[in-house]
């Protein structure tokens, strides 16, 4: 009886530990957000949608930042989705059992958690030092290396969990392998597969290093590709260690709505998720 | 089976297994297997687990090419061509061997779209043939009248007996010659298995058929013919009832008796 007792008070401490723990890494959560919202709400207007960022002192907004994040978002989720579709297929569906595969799914791993800073140095040496100067085209290509590792690790590990007995009875029918993966094994982790290149998205959204050494920044607007472009992240970056009171809200504002952005971005990676477990 | 066909002489043989050895990497687990599919009869293959039963089957469409380090050594005849040729077309030759598995394997599409797959692999249909050609195949499965209200819903929405008829339905709409079924009711409840069983006796009339299965009971009722294997090695071919009523091997017999150990 009293061993059973003395369990019973340790589970019930280690309990306790573990909602102890919870809250506090949630309570910092929060408290960020909180005061993220508490600021940048403060700054938000039309004019953040409309006026290009201003110079210390005057009116503007974040047009300028929000087209170029967007645009060199999209260019670098362009370009890598389908170059880490490939590599995850080929890794998932052609050479599962290749040594070049193992290689390849090692090298992804360490490109996976390597920096963003060490990314945006090798675009800088290989694409910005040639061309002489900063380029939206550079940042692109910086951003759509840090998709390739993402997208090819949710592509590997969602045709991997397609069962194998889809693609015997599918090749059973008579269908050649491109069909099997294109028809079949696509179909069955298209969510996952979404949800990969959602997450993919929400990660590169937010990066501000990879940029800061390619895209730099613009104070304007502009659509060349061959020429420096803004960005949400690196004009958070400059606008919030700068002394100017009206940049410094500018700040909060535009973190705010990278942070709804990927927010909204997570929980429509989430549901998809959902919907599939559903339908199994 | 009805004595009238008993009477006659070996009905054609649709596939000829000769000297057929296969390997697992360095292991061989099947040893020098010969023996025939009669056209249009079921054959049954009973055995213990691991004895190289659903390994047999997987040699007669090649589905063992999908992975490494498998090989077959030997011949098996399909119409009197050898299957195991190197240069052989396997996509060609699947469609012409159909098979079904343990689980239920429905696509995730569509009732409607998991039959039309195979179909417009080969075949490029109007609407309303593929529409009379996807009626026909679940007809022929037992399924149409279960499904006709939701031919455009999901078919992982269906229950697994009606999953595994959806299977067989898929496979019949390619039109095949052979079919290969491996334990299609071990994971289906007896009602279920019961409509499968009964299906598989009306495929027979037009299909050449092959059956792994563990149930002693299912050999005798569906089959023609029945080959017990053990540890990779054809102990005993012959007609179902010669093998189950008047077995020649000591090993066949303590099998199909329980008393195997």
């Amino acid at each position: 009886m009293s061993l059973y007792a003395s369990r019973r008070s340790a589970n019930s401490v280690a309990t306790t530990l573990c909602w102890v723990a919870a809250i506090f890494g949630l309570a910092w959560l929060f408290v960020i957000l909180g005061v993220l919202l508490y600021e940048g709400v403060r700054g938000l207007s039309p004019a953040v949608f409309s006026e290009m960022t201003p110079p210390p002192g005057s009116a503007g907004g974040l047009l300028n930042a929000i087209a170029g994040s967007l645009v060199m978002t999209a260019i670098g989720v362009a370009v890598g989705t389908p170059l880490g579709m490939l590599a995850g297929t080929y890794m998932a569906e052609y050479g599962r059992y290749t040594k070049l595969t193992m290689v390849v799914r090692f090298i992804n791993d360490i490109l996976l958690s390597a920096p963003s800073i060490v990314v945006g140095l090798f675009v800088y040496t290989i694409l910005v030092h040639p061309m002489g100067h900063f380029s939206a085209i550079s940042g692109a290509v910086a951003l759509a290396l840090l998709v390739v590792p993402v997208v090819v690790r949710t592509t590997e590990d969602m045709l991997l969990l397609v069962p194998g007995s889809m693609r015997e009875a599918a090749t059973a029918l008579g269908a050649p392998r491109a069909h099997v993966v294109g028809k079949v094994a696509y179909r069955a982790a298209k969510a996952g597969l979404i949800t990969g290149v959602l997450l993919a998205v929400a990660r590169v959204s937010g990066e501000t290093a990879p940029l800061l050494f390619t895209a730099l920044n613009n104070q304007f607007w502009s659509t060349d590709l061959a020429a420096p472009m803004a960005s949400l992240p690196v004009v958070i970056f400059q606008f919030a260690l700068s002394p100017y009171k009206d940049w410094q809200q500018l700040a909060w504002t535009g973190a705010l709505l990278i942070t709804v952005a990927v927010l909204a971005l997570s929980i429509a990676a989430r549901a998809l998720s959902a919907g599939r477990r559903k339908s199994k | 089976m009805n004595a009238a066909v008993q009477a006659t002489k070996e009905p054609p043989t649709k596939v000829s297994v000769r000297s057929l050895d296969f390997y697992y990497g360095a292991d061989r687990s099947l040893k020098n297997i010969s023996l025939p599919l009669r056209t249009n009869k079921v054959t049954a293959f009973i055995g213990p687990s691991g004895c190289g039963k659903s390994t047999l089957l997987r040699v007669l469409n090649r589905m063992y090419d999908l992975y490494p380090g498998q090989r077959a050594e030997g011949e098996v005849l399909l119409d009197g061509e050898n299957i195991l040729d190197p240069a052989i077309d396997l996509n060609a030759l699947r469609s012409r061997v159909g098979m079904i598995f343990q689980k239920p394997t429905p696509f995730p599409m569509s009732i409607y779209e998991n039959i039309a797959f195979g179909i417009r692999l080969y075949e490029k249909l109007s609407r309303a043939d593929m529409d009379a050609r996807v009626e026909g195949a679940l007809r022929g499965a037992a399924l149409w009248d279960e499904v006709k209200d939701k031919l455009h819903t999901s078919g992982l929405g269906l229950s697994g007996g009606q999953q595994q008829r959806l299977c067989i339905a898929r496979s019949v709409a390619v039109q095949p010659e052979v079919i290969l079924f491996d334990e299609p009711c071990s994971a289906l409840d007896p009602i279920s298995t019961a409509k499968v069983e009964e299906l598989i006796d009306e495929l027979t009339h037009r299909y050449t058929i092959a059956i792994v299965t563990h149930n002693m009971q299912q050999a005798v009722r569906i089959s023609d013919y029945t080959a017990f294997m053990y540890l990779g090695e054809l102990v005993e071919f012959g007609e179902t009832d010669d093998v189950f009523n008047k077995p020649k091997e000591k090993r066949t017999l303590d099998y199909i008796t329980g008393r195997f150990g």
